[in-house]
């Protein structure tokens, strides 16, 4: 994975609350057995007036004007800024690799959806939680501002406007440093091997059952 | 000190935990075609092998086509699908599983139905797949949620889940249900009331006499609703309802294993005086059958109700969903929701397909027929076990008699990753978790009920209030 350490991104608004991840990659996508191209189909519905199917050249596909990504001024957004429970429903890896792909590295809102939040760290990417308030002042200004950049932080936990306003967020410090050093999960669960034999130990003698 | 049942269930399965931070041990890992390929992948590329091969139980349950069987894989007319669903074969002989129930085999069906039936999910267990109605083997007394993909990389090769501790939410409802009014209705109550955003961060316990009086089957559709409150994980605790399920079952444990495992499984329940982060109480007899209108689950009414209007959202930010939704669902403001016709029905998905479920959509159509506006009524058992049991009752002649269509077990349209979708504009009754935009298909409006509702809704050609039929 690769490390974040600091992103300046320029900001791209989505002002909906409960954007689910059938809509940040519907289903159709699903079906492919690899990890990555998904990000063409980012949010396919909104952004293409066709139906969108896997495999056909999108670059062809009639762009929905009124859909907010469309618009030049946001061509090349890192930073997406949107409302409430971001990434609801289902499970699916698919919304945070559809994303990423797209150029998102960071998702900035007032909360977010459990699973889709944690999707997101193991790849490389920071949801970021605002008051409602800050997101709100965002939006007001994102909309003012052509060109408006975030400078994010994360070692110092801080996003700071193009004005020098500057934002404290939380986040998880096992996370962090994952995201800072670019960590693989899976390698830092091996280095606890021995702990993992000795309690499948314990339980199998406790509930032999399980080991069925 | 007193213990809440998730607490017993996260505290029992740490092997190691740091600042807060805990490493779990993950005893059953559901799997299915849609999000395991790039896990396999990782192993492979890694070089790692699954740490307990035991563990795994895999069906293909997302893609798989609802008819046709008759041809076989090659009865798959999208080559993606069946690449899918073939890779998952492939990945399986490679890798193994205690048990894999491919597509076609007898006992395939829908990952959440299968486990339960088979025995796969007991009480006490940690239980995780990559699919967010995980949560539905919650009704075990189990800590199950669902996962991302890289997640099930690390179940496969670790046993283990990086994980910490979720935040607790009591649900408590008591009294007497109407009858008519289900666990689906209870459940969509409870997301009306929080909101889909409200049990992010918990994990939510089913408490109060209305869920002991449950069935399991009703249990498994309410834990299976927690996701769509926002909390990974649903549980209820156990007693002899869900101690009566289990027994029996292939891969329960027998013997003097039984034994033990029950003096265990009575264990597994929240402690005397156990302190909740919250506590959300409803009252059996205010709630109605429940319908949505709009495109997230916390957009429903009662049977009686109306769509509403805007000057009841309650802030700026849900006066634009509401409009976005009354566009999208084609529905005005303060239309009463009996004056709703629909197109088509589904019955069936992991949170509505199970034999009671059939029981109970059978008995609203029984003698009876599809409106003439319904153009398509689908009922999708959950698994090959539950059709067998349903065409053993003879519940596939009432609903073919009542001009349903009877299909082969899978996710089928609650999802519409196969072939059973809504075209744009159909208007749906759906026994499904999910009416979000495009779920059931580009352009499709879904109106999330009961499976009697649904029933109801077929036979009427729009909602009706079931209450008036049982």
């Amino acid at each position: 994975m690769e490390p974040f350490v600091k992103l300046e991104g320029l900001v791209a608004p989505l002002d909906r609350a409960n954007v689910d991840t059938d809509a940040i990659i519907p289903k159709q996508f699903l079906k492919s057995i690899k990890r990555s191209g998904f990000g063409p189909n980012a949010f396919d519905e909104w952004r293409y007036l066709d139906q969108g199917e896997p495999g056909v050249d999108n670059s062809k596909r009639p762009i929905n004007p009124d859909f907010v990504l469309n618009q030049s001024r946001y061509q090349g957004a890192s930073v997406l800024l949107t409302r409430e429970n971001f990434g609801c429903g289902s499970s699916r890896e698919h919304a945070p690799w559809a994303l990423e792909d797209y150029g998102f590295k960071v998702i900035v809102a007032p909360s977010f959806a459990d699973i889709f939040f944690n999707n997101c760290f193991k790849n490389g990417m920071l949801p970021i939680v605002l008051s409602a308030d800050v997101v709100d002042g965002l939006f007001n200004q994102v909309a003012a501002t052509e060109g408006y950049k975030l400078n994010v932080d994360l070692g110092a936990q801080t996003i700071t406007t193009p004005t020098g306003e500057v934002h404290s967020f939380e986040v998880d410090a096992f996370r962090k440093h994952c995201l800072l050093n670019g960590l693989d999960d899976i390698g830092l669960t091996m280095q606890q091997q021995d702990k993992i034999k000795a309690f499948e130990l314990n339980h199998q003698q406790t509930q032999p059952w399980l080991f069925n | 000190m007193a213990k809440t049942l998730y607490d017993k269930l996260f505290d029992s399965h740490v092997v190691t935990e740091e600042n807060g931070t805990a490493l779990i041990y993950i005893d059953r890992h559901l799997v299915h075609e849609v999000t395991s390929p790039q896990a396999f992948e990782g192993l492979r590329l890694a070089g790692r092998k699954p740490w307990r091969i035991s563990s795994i139980v895999a069906t293909a349950d997302h893609n798989t086509p609802t008819n046709g069987w008759d041809k076989g894989l090659s009865g798959i007319a999208d080559p993606v699908a069946r690449l899918q669903i073939e890779t998952l074969s492939d990945n399986i002989r490679e890798f193994g599983a205690k048990a894999y129930f491919p597509f076609m085999d007898s006992r395939q069906g829908i990952v959440h139905v299968v486990g339960p039936e088979q025995g796969a999910t007991l009480p006490g267990m940690t239980v995780v797949c990559g699919d967010s109605h995980t949560s539905t083997h919650g009704a075990f007394g189990a800590l199950a949620h669902g996962i991302g993909t890289s997640e099930v990389e690390h179940v496969m090769a670790t046993q283990c889940l990086v994980q910490k501790k979720s935040k607790t939410m009591q649900v408590v409802v008591n009294g007497t249900l109407e009858k008519g009014v289900t666990a689906k209705d209870v459940a969509l109550a409870i997301i009306g009331k929080t909101g889909t955003a409200g049990g992010n961060g918990y994990a939510i316990e089913f408490a109060g006499s209305v869920i002991r009086n449950m069935s399991m089957e009703g249990r498994m559709t309410l834990c299976n609703m927690a996701i769509e409150a926002g909390a990974r994980a649903g549980i209820v605790a156990v007693d002899d309802t869900t101690i009566n399920y289990v027994k029996g079952r292939p891969f329960s444990p027998k013997a003097e294993q039984w034994d033990a495992a029950v003096a265990y499984w009575n264990t597994l329940h929240s402690d005397e005086g156990a302190k909740f982060d919250a506590i959300v109480t409803l009252d059996a007899e205010e709630i109605q059958p429940q319908v949505t209108w709009g495109t997230s689950p916390e957009m429903v009414v009662g049977i009686d109700g109306k769509v509403p209007s805007l000057e009841m959202a309650k802030n700026e930010v849900q006066r634009g969903d509401w409009e976005r939704a009354y566009a999208y669902m084609g529905l005005t403001p303060n239309t009463p929701i009996s004056d709703i016709q629909i197109d088509k029905v589904f019955i069936g998905s992991c949170t509505n397909s199970r034999i009671e479920d059939l029981r109970a959509a059978a008995a609203i159509a029984k003698g009876k027929h599809i409106a003439p506006n319904v153009k398509l009524a689908l009922v999708v058992p959950g698994s090959g076990l539950v059709k067998a049991q349903a065409e053993q009752e003879g519940l596939d002649k009432i609903f073919t008699e009542a001009g349903f269509e009877w299909r082969e077990p899978g996710c089928s349209m609650c999802l519409a990753m196969n072939a059973d979708r809504l075209a744009s504009g159909e208007r749906c009754a759906s026994t499904s978790n999910r009416n979000f935009e495009g779920r059931q298909g580009q352009g499709g409006r879904t109106h999330l009920v009961s499976p009697e509702m649904a029933a109801a809704a077929a036979v009427a050609g729009h909602f009706v209030d079931v209450r008036q039929f049982v």
